[in-house]
């Protein structure tokens, strides 16, 4: 029980943790709020399971085709419908919803609305005290932190990271400072949207698929991104860990708890917004007047 | 027989001198004829469905351009006050036997105090924050509605609920009628002092503060408000499906409600409420083409942004109409001069 518990939260966790940070890097960078986020990330998990079950590629090829797939696809999408409206903050989140939409019933249309499910890559489980645990499992969580620790290798000692990080700070100045903006935008959608992909793909030997699973994502990656803090990574990763164990908690220890899993971890968002309003580990953006 | 004869004489010059001259006001009379004689032309149920269900999303629409257009607090979360009204007066309709005139009432008043308890903790938050904190309450209720399945009948919902009235026409009408007298309110509260300061709040919260305003009250008036018309669209639709399900509170409908609005154009009210006319419909009509339905709607979406991203409405009254320099009174595009000061119009 106790180990089931500490599986999910930490599977769920990461997940929601790679989700965030993803979510989190695009605002910072562009005061992008992009809620076709996770559709990507199921547009990936689609990928796969195209390309494992009916072209019969190796499902870690299928892995690396869809994430370079999908983050074209990212870069496509930002260039086609968001960059042009970037400065109407209602517009753009109408766009990703409308993207999102998009995405979702495009998948319906080719691989109608019913769940689907890809094998594991690994067969297998080992088991500590009774409880199984499945090598995917592992894997999936172990995959979740190597991204992660490349990511902050990626955002604090390069210098594009550099680039991402004062854009973040300050547009103006960072324009100033002879950063190219919009580049920068360009890059960080795609780094934000392949780590939507990474998620998908790791993720999908764990689920099933449907069109509307990027749904619950979606809200938890928002609650993940507000606990944690807008624009904080150690916020992302700590409010993320918080949250998918709140779940896993909630979904073995009460009754009905696969209805109140949802209810439970954003009513934890709320309270510690309560008490801090800028979220966990918030960092202050300067006022855009 | 004089006295009528003078308020037509009067009504003619009103017609003539303030209705007339701008495209836009002609528009808006001839919506009001519209809406009001469609049961004339035709009295096909299917058609009847449609436009009273445009009808209440109207007023629904409009309530959420009235809190996060006008005063600036993005609330994603504004299926939540059409589902607090829909399930009390679903509620109070079933167990109180209430009839609806009674309970949509009562189910707006649930959809305020929602309004009050949402409002309270986010009055410290703002922009993002704010959009993605209101975004959790509608869900944090469904888990709730789907934990007491006794009460609230889980995944079916309410059912059984009385009708409005029994004919069709009837049901039109007074749906019509409620959206034509809730929106012209709030078209009224957008023009009076109450929607200048929410207005105000909008651009410059922090410069209103110090013009000795007490924001506080005011956004949690708009929350209040917002919710109380929400409520009443929300009571409406479940007298009018009888049924009050989980779907009033998903998250699609959230978000429906604010693409209608941001396609409409925010800060008009009206704006919102043509785009549920113009959406609406074409969504329904679209239905023999079921598989592609949705992926027409969000690409349809998608171009009207990519050129008008003020939204539709606001876009096409700058095409019909000019501004004067002078003055600021809005003409006719075709006018050289202004109407009012004469001063050359560019």
């Amino acid at each position: 029980m106790v180990l089931d518990i500490i599986i999910g939260g930490l599977i769920s966790g990461s997940v929601y943790a790679l989700l965030a940070i993803g979510f989190s890097i695009i605002f910072g960078a562009a005061r992008i709020v992009n809620l076709a986020h996770t559709a990507f990330y199921m547009v990936a998990a689609y990928c796969i399971y195209f390309a494992a079950q009916k072209m019969g590629i190796h499902p870690i090829w299928g892995m690396v085709a869809a994430i370079v797939l999908v983050t074209l696809l990212g870069v496509i999408s930002y260039k086609l419908f968001i960059n042009p409206i970037r400065e109407h903050e209602g517009a753009v989140l109408i766009a990703t919803i409308a993207l999102a939409m998009a995405f979702q019933e495009i998948m319906t249309l080719i691989f109608t609305g019913t769940y689907l499910s890809i094998p594991s890559l690994i067969k297998g489980y080992f088991s500590i005290l009774g409880v199984k645990i499945f090598y995917q499992q592992l894997m999936t969580f172990c995959a979740a932190l190597l991204v992660m620790a490349v990511l902050w290798v990626l955002l604090m000692k390069t210098r594009l990271g550099l680039a991402i990080r004062s854009t973040a700070q300050d547009r103006e100045v960072a324009n100033l400072m002879g950063i190219n903006e919009s580049r920068v935008a360009m890059i960080t959608m795609g780094i934000s949207v392949g780590l939507a992909a990474f998620t998908g793909a790791i993720v999908v030997p764990l689920t099933v698929l449907d069109p509307h699973m990027w749904m619950h994502p979606l809200i938890m990656m928002m609650a993940v991104v507000v606990l944690g803090g807008l624009g904080s990574l150690k916020g992302c990763f700590i409010g993320a860990y918080i949250l998918g164990f709140a779940e896993a908690l909630v979904v073995f220890l009460i009754p009905a708890g696969a209805f109140l899993k949802g209810s439970v971890a954003l009513s934890i968002m709320i309270l510690v917004l309560l008490m801090r309003p800028e979220g966990l580990f918030g960092v202050t953006f300067e006022e855009e007047r | 027989m004089d006295l009528i004869r003078f308020y037509l004489r009067k009504l003619v010059t009103i017609l003539k001198n303030e209705v007339l001259v701008l495209p836009s006001r002609v528009i808006v009379v001839l919506f009001f004829l519209f809406v009001l004689l469609l049961p004339v032309f035709s009295k096909d149920p299917y058609l009847l469905r449609i436009f009273t269900l445009t009808c209440i999303f109207a007023i629904f629409a409009s309530s959420w351009d009235l809190l996060s257009g006008f005063t600036g607090q993005m609330n994603f979360g504004h299926a939540l006050f059409f589902g607090v009204g829909a399930y009390c007066a679903a509620l109070i309709n079933l167990h109180a036997h209430i009839p609806p005139w009674g309970s949509i009432p009562l189910g707006a008043l649930g959809a305020v105090l929602a309004g009050l308890i949402i409002g309270i903790p986010c009055l410290r938050l703002r922009g993002t924050y704010l959009a993605l904190t209101t975004l959790a309450f509608p869900i944090i209720l469904m888990g709730i509605v789907f934990a007491l399945p006794d009460l609230t009948g889980g995944e079916n919902g309410i059912s059984g609920i009385e009708r409005i009235v029994r004919s069709r026409v009837a049901n039109y009408y007074i749906v019509a009628v409620i959206m034509l007298g809730l929106c012209t309110v709030m078209w009224k509260i957008t023009d009076s002092n109450t929607g200048i300061i929410f207005h105000a709040i909008r651009e410059d919260e922090v410069a209103v503060r110090a013009s000795g305003i007490n924001t506080t009250r005011y956004k949690l008036l708009a929350f209040c408000l917002s919710g109380f018309f929400a409520g009443v669209a929300g009571g409406l639709y479940a007298h009018f499906m009888r049924i009050a399900g989980p779907s009033t509170l998903e998250v699609s409908m959230s978000f429906t409600v604010v693409i209608w609005c941001i396609f409409g154009g925010i800060v008009t009210i009206y704006g919102p409420v043509g785009a549920v006319f113009v959406l609406f419909p074409l969504l329904e009509f679209l239905r023999f083409w079921q598989e592609v339905r949705m992926l027409m709607f969000a690409c349809v979406v998608l171009l009207i942004l990519l050129y008008m991203p003020d939204g539709l409405f606001p876009w096409l009254r700058d095409k019909i109409e000019k501004e004067c320099p002078r003055c600021k009174i809005r003409n006719v595009a075709t006018r050289k001069t202004c109407r009012i000061c004469t001063a050359p119009l560019d």
